[in-house]
């Protein structure tokens, strides 16, 4: 395969293994990808309320070309489908976010959500267990005390290594509407959960207590014209955060200015085009995603067509808006049929923050370098994938000739989605989610 | 609101949009993990929209004809008159003089007939224009019609949208609930705002189905469309009831006709 390194700052290779389930079904659907601070660990949900963690391997010298791939290390049903008998309503297992704490000790933490309930789960290794007890034999069994003659102390043999995980909080009963997204505070104390209307906050060590700090339901919900759809603390400040809203704007509060954050410190929303207003327009301009860049200075929306950078200092209009994949705007309509234009598409930035993706149609995800302007839309499939080879740039063919490697719009595949990634913190590795593959990329350098 | 039609890919008819809006919404209340705000706010905003363009597109409809009507009037008047007198509407600056003959005509819509100088009687627009169409159909079954504003040329058949009132073929008493219903619409606007939306759905779906004049659809999802309203006023400003839109909009549309000269 011809070598595209002009087009890209990095390549990347597909993995040796593809991950994921042998038999397709809706449970296994990918619903949330997420690395760790260090980037040793990923973990993703599913639509079955499943969370699959997986460890980088160590680098080693015997087998230089197994460079840092990743192993499933733990899995554990973290949500299950649950009954409100109040309401008569199914509560989805579909695990919504998961967000990593920083590790501090031998163990690691992670908080996942669905639709009403988040939880904080410890994963931690064992690799030895105690031996010799008195009053029990080896395989468990009580021992009668009157048998028993004289005393050991019970001491910790290896054994192979297992990693278990347990759930160590359960955060509920504090959404009336559906968790969208959590985010854990750089305090490493608090963390909010956020549905349509609400924010609430929350101290990790207390379950049966939150605060709520932002509410924009009307009094009378005839009057309801917007929502939350996102919500995320600044990476450094750990008094602001920030909110998008279905209406494409962005809200930027200060917590140490009053206990309820409606007056925001902050607005960014760019005008509305007048030219291109269609019957669609409230849909595709509904923000789906909002990541603060790393170094805390700007942030990343996303919505049906576009992804745009913003500068904190400047709220009247985006630094940066880049086409995800601008030849949909004339098929808004047949993607309404199919409900397609309600996906909601994620957004991630690089460790640097140079470089940004987000997902689209046909398996494809798109990169956009802020430095260079260049971009680049990638496949993420199977055939396309041979072990240690090089991706090859796709492009989309809007009308007039299409050419031998480019595929014609009408020729997309809309229900091969990518709406999950997330990017390694510090090296070029990316994951991508593709219905139920999941794909990992790494960056040929050597 | 300007809708960029162009961009469209398929045919985008405001009814079919509106069709499938509503279908959404009820599917909705049935799929797991219970009704997702946000989503059915987007698509409550689509029906909004398409609701918007339907009404301006039927109320300009209704309008033409109206329009049509007077003009039909005031040619079989003059023609029982005098021939060969030269036809004020005929004459650019005589359609001007023609404006302050009908001053109500900025009125509104329901008042559209008692308006134009009495010539008719009043009686609500939709219902009338549909049964008074044999009476000129000896005369002319065409008219072309300039528009001093915009230059352009455009030719009223006879033929109305039958659909506005139930079925072509159907009689009068069948024509009246329809008729009666869709006056219902203009006249109350943000009626019943306790009214439960689901239960008036489900009516309405009901309805939808009883319907069996093909050409029902319109004047049902007219009635679906009053249903619905009321239970999402806060997307609509305050002060815009549907009389007053639809007043807005025979304003909007005012200007162009009372300059328009008709050809024969």
């Amino acid at each position: 395969m011809k070598c595209f390194s002009r087009y890209l700052p990095y390549l990347f290779r597909p993995p040796s293994t593809i991950l994921s389930s042998t038999c397709h079904t809706e449970a296994d659907i990918i619903s949330t990808v997420e690395f760790n601070s260090t980037g040793e660990l990923l973990a993703t949900g599913d639509k079955g309320g499943r969370v699959v963690v997986f460890q980088r391997e160590q680098e080693s010298k015997t087998q230089p070309h197994r460079r840092g791939e990743y192993n499933v290390y733990s899995t554990f049903q973290s949500h299950e489908p649950e009954f409100d008998y109040l309401k008569s309503l199914e509560i989805e297992e579909k695990i919504n976010k998961i967000k990593w704490l920083p590790q501090q000790n031998a163990a690691y933490f992670l908080l996942s959500t669905n639709d009403k309930t988040v939880k904080l789960w410890k994963i931690s290794e064992r690799d030895k267990r105690p031996e010799g007890y008195n009053l029990k034999d080896e395989d468990g069994r009580f021992r009668d005390p009157s048998t028993i003659t004289t005393l050991r102390v019970p001491v910790l043999q290896p054994m192979d290594l297992m990693v278990e995980a347990t759930a160590r909080r359960v955060f509920s009963n504090a959404h009336t509407y559906h968790i969208n997204s959590i985010s854990v505070n750089s305090d490493l104390q608090t963390f909010i959960s956020t549905d349509d209307l609400r924010v609430n906050l929350w101290n990790l060590e207390i379950t049966d207590r939150s605060f709520n700090i932002v509410d924009i339901k009307p009094a009378n919900m005839e009057e309801l014209t917007e929502v939350i759809t996102s919500a995320e603390f600044h990476p450094q400040q750990c008094h602001t955060f920030a909110y998008s809203s279905s209406k494409g704007s962005i809200r930027l509060c200060d917590m140490r200015q009053a206990a309820l954050c409606d007056k925001h410190c902050k607005y960014f929303e760019e005008p509305e085009d007048p030219s291109t207003r269609s019957f669609f327009s409230e849909i595709i301009s509904s923000i789906s995603d909002v990541k603060f860049s790393h170094n805390g200075r700007y942030l990343m929306t996303r919505d049906y067509l576009t992804v745009k950078v913003w500068d904190l200092q400047m709220e009247n209009k985006p630094l940066e808006t880049y086409q995800v994949h601008d030849y949909l705007r004339g098929k808004l309509c047949s993607l309404y049929e199919n409900d397609c234009i309600f996906d909601k598409f994620e957004c991630v930035w690089n460790g640097s923050d140079s470089v940004i993706m987000t997902g689209s149609y046909n398996n494809f995800f798109r990169m956009f370098d802020r430095n260079t302007k260049r971009d680049v839309t990638l496949e993420a499939s199977r055939e396309n994938s041979k072990p240690r080879a090089i991706l090859k740039p796709r492009k989309v063919c809007v009308g007039g000739k299409r050419r031998k490697d480019e595929i014609s719009v009408d020729s997309l595949d809309f229900s091969k989605k990518i709406l999950h990634t997330t990017w390694h913190p510090h090296e070029n590795i990316i994951a991508v989610a593709a219905t139920n593959n999941l794909y990992i990329f790494q960056d040929k350098v050597n | 609101m300007e809708v960029d039609r162009g961009a469209m890919d398929c045919a985008v008819d405001a009814q079919s949009l509106i069709s499938m809006s509503l279908m959404k919404i009820h599917s909705s209340r049935t799929q797991r993990g219970g009704i997702k705000l946000h989503k059915n706010l987007l698509v409550s905003y689509v029906l909004r929209n398409a609701r918007q363009l339907y009404i301006r597109e039927k109320y300009a409809e209704i309008y033409r004809m109206q329009q049509y009507e007077e003009v039909m009037a005031v040619c079989s008047g003059i023609q029982e008159l005098e021939p060969l007198e030269p036809l004020e509407p005929l004459e650019p600056q005589g359609a001007e003089d023609a404006e302050p003959e009908q001053p109500g005509r900025a009125a509104g819509c329901g008042d559209e007939s008692r308006a134009a100088g009495g010539r008719e009687p009043p009686e609500p627009p939709y219902y009338r224009s549909c049964c008074m169409e044999d009476q000129f159909s000896q005369n002319c079954n065409k008219t072309t019609v300039l528009d001093l504003d915009t230059h352009v040329v455009t030719t009223v058949e006879n033929g109305f949208l039958h659909q506005d009132c139930c079925c072509a073929a159907a009689a009068a008493p069948q024509c009246a609930p329809g008729a009666a219903a869709r006056k219902r619409k203009v006249d109350s606007a943000g009626c019943s705002p306790d009214a439960e939306e689901p239960s008036d759905y489900t009516a309405g779906r009901k309805r939808l189905k009883r319907e069996e004049c093909s050409g029902a659809d319109a004047s049902n999802i007219s009635n679906l469309i009053s249903i619905f309203g009321s239970g999402f006023s806060g997307l609509l400003s305050r002060q815009a009831d549907l009389e007053q839109v639809c007043s807005k909009q025979a304003l909007a549309s005012l200007g162009a006709w009372t300059r328009a000269i008709v050809a024969f």
